[in-house]
């Protein structure tokens, strides 16, 4: 009972013109969940679905309501959904100000289910500045942060993000990031998020469903799916881990940040972040190496005992390479070759070599 | 001078008529609208042509149908039964009914296609924010289809004024009951009456001048979201 008390159970099949569907995976109750996938892998019609904006057969169960089951001829309208939808263009009511759009949800829920207060939002997306200008006035950034605070003023049990980065460029995603990690971090409060952007995934999503020509591939926690060679072999030479450490000091005479994770202590270029604040690291498998011994003589910081766990073909001539860090998984990717003459098999004790490595958050 | 009291009973008809075909038209029209604009029914088109038909028919044409319809062997002179009349044709009540016929056209396409483009994003929006159809409908799409409202109600107004074929056929020339502006301006050529024809014929002119490029101007002004 108390599992599918606490998660989304998500299972729908059936076809929408020529394309079909048959999806059932299960994610938390808190966190941002990400379902990712190739355009037109069916990651938007299984949002609109949640939302009852399209209904294809199934079940769907969100903590202990059930919003629609077809074999108890239940579906629940959208607007009886407690749920907040962002989509892909902000899709403002160009009729109303921004306030009046913020007011639109907030008065059409009871006053007894207003959690989020009007100003709260506000000061979270930063729109406060922008509450008497109407739509068209806007930058796009702007407007998607309207529309994800319009969205959270009905208090919803489950935010549905669809794609909310898509139609901006790039600077307008580096300024809304910031507050959906905000978002992340100060409300308790699950998020489906369809994204086809792998970096913006490994930036916010905790929990992960690979989608593939209406399927589910994979679902699971981020940090195991990134690592598990099946599916990190389809990225190719984008093939990468996440790892999460913890900021432990700053080095001023070298202008370095280290950050610890249990399998040791990552070098990376000074940041600014406080001591003790989480983040993650990306690190892509192209850039880690494999030696027997520990090397002293290279310009090499980051060099880590580890251990071979898994090896597998990745396209002509090259291998991805598993390994374990004390519990943390890593990904390697280096040549058949190599692979050949270091005699490498799942098991043996090796070093990790980290040429490069990125903070994400 | 010429005898001028007999024009101001046709200015003020013809403006009661507009008026309460206008009124009839935008509560009748809106639904209609709605569900043509939306509907995936396949009787939509036959609707609409139905919808369109006094475009291209001779106001003659639907004058003498609705006579029929209105006299007293059809169903308006059942209805006038009831009232304790004969017929609804040669009647003020008549005219509404050919008028509403005759303008709807010019006031359900123009909210037709307002509503058609709106598209469903809005009120979908509405409806993950809570909106119930109807909610949605009146706080979302009526007022971003406004500019559309507005165009079939100045249309719909500005042709039940001009209109002259179907009055002939169904309400005859009773002052103060169905003689409207474009009947009197008849009547008054065909009795040589050349100063009051003018004043009304010169009226009508700046009249519907002056409607279209006031219809223009706002619409021009709603269209950059200003209220």
């Amino acid at each position: 009972m108390r599992r599918a008390d606490d998660a989304i159970q998500i299972r729908f099949a059936g076809a929408l013109g020529d394309f079909s569907l048959d999806v059932r995976f299960d994610c938390p109750m808190q966190g941002i969940t990400a379902l990712f996938g190739p355009s037109g892998c069916g990651k938007t019609t299984i949002l609109r679905c949640v939302a009852g904006l399209e209904r294809l057969a199934g079940r769907l169960r969100v903590g202990a309501d059930t919003w629609q089951d077809d074999d108890r001829r239940l579906f629940r309208k959208p607007h009886r959904r407690p749920i907040g939808y962002v989509f892909q263009e902000a899709g403002l009511f160009r009729h109303l100000s921004v306030r009046r759009n913020l007011e639109y949800g907030l008065r059409r829920i009871a006053p007894t289910e207003r959690r989020v207060p009007l100003d709260e939002a506000a000061e979270l997306l930063g729109v406060r500045e922008l509450l008497e200008r109407r739509p068209e006035r806007l930058s796009g950034g702007q407007r998607q942060r309207v529309a994800i605070a319009r969205a959270l003023l009905t208090s919803p049990r489950l935010l549905l993000m669809d794609e909310p980065l898509a139609a901006l460029d790039h600077q307008s995603k580096q300024e809304i990031l910031p507050y959906l990690e905000r978002l992340h971090d100060q409300l308790a409060m699950p998020v489906l998020y369809v994204s086809h952007a792998a970096d913006e995934i490994a930036r916010l999503a905790d929990h992960l469903v690979l989608l593939e020509a209406g399927r589910v591939r994979a679902s699971g926690p981020l940090r195991e799916l990134r690592a598990r060679l099946d599916l990190a072999r389809d990225l190719g030479a984008e093939a990468d881990t996440i790892i999460e450490a913890e900021i432990l000091a700053h080095d001023e005479t070298f202008h370095l940040s280290y950050l610890g994770f249990p399998g040791g202590r990552f070098s990376v270029t000074r940041n600014q972040l406080p001591i003790g604040r989480k983040a993650r690291l990306r690190v892509l498998a192209r850039d880690v190496s494999i030696t027997l011994q520990p090397q002293t003589d290279t310009s090499i910081l980051n060099i880590f005992p580890a251990q071979v766990e898994a090896l597998a073909e990745n396209g002509p001539g090259r291998m991805l390479v598993r390994l374990d860090l004390a519990g943390t998984p890593l990904l390697a990717g280096i040549t058949r070759k190599s692979a050949e003459r270091l005699r490498l098999t799942p098991g043996k004790p090796v070093h990790a070599q980290i040429k490069a490595v990125a903070l994400v958050e | 001078m010429p005898e001028l009291a007999g024009i101001w009973s046709p200015i003020r008809l013809t403006l009661l008529l507009a008026s309460v075909t206008t009124l009839v038209l935008l509560i009748l029209g809106t639904p209609l609208a709605w569900w043509l604009a939306r509907s995936k029914s396949p009787w939509k088109e036959v609707v609409a042509t139905l919808v369109a038909l006094p475009l291209v028919l001779p106001p003659t044409v639907l004058g003498f149908y609705l006579l029929i319809a209105l006299g007293p062997e059809g169903p308006g002179g059942w209805v006038a039964g009831l009232f304790g009349g004969r017929s609804l044709a040669f009647r003020f009540e008549g005219l509404v009914i050919g008028s509403v016929l005759y303008s709807m056209p010019f006031v359900v396409q123009p909210i037709r296609n307002a509503f058609a483009a709106l598209g469903e994003r809005p009120l979908e929006v509405a409806a993950t924010l809570r909106a119930s159809p109807w909610d949605a409908f009146r706080s979302v799409a009526v007022p971003l289809a406004r500019p559309g409202f507005l165009t079939g109600a100045v249309l719909g107004f500005a042709h039940t004024v001009g209109e002259f074929g179907v009055v002939l056929m169904i309400g005859g020339n009773i002052p103060g009951e169905t003689k409207v502006l474009s009947i009197a301006i008849y009547d008054y050529v065909e009795t040589l009456q050349w100063a009051q024809a003018h004043l009304l014929a010169g009226g009508m002119l700046a009249f519907s001048f002056a409607v279209i490029l006031a219809t223009l101007l706002l619409e021009r002004r709603i269209g950059r979201g200003e209220p």
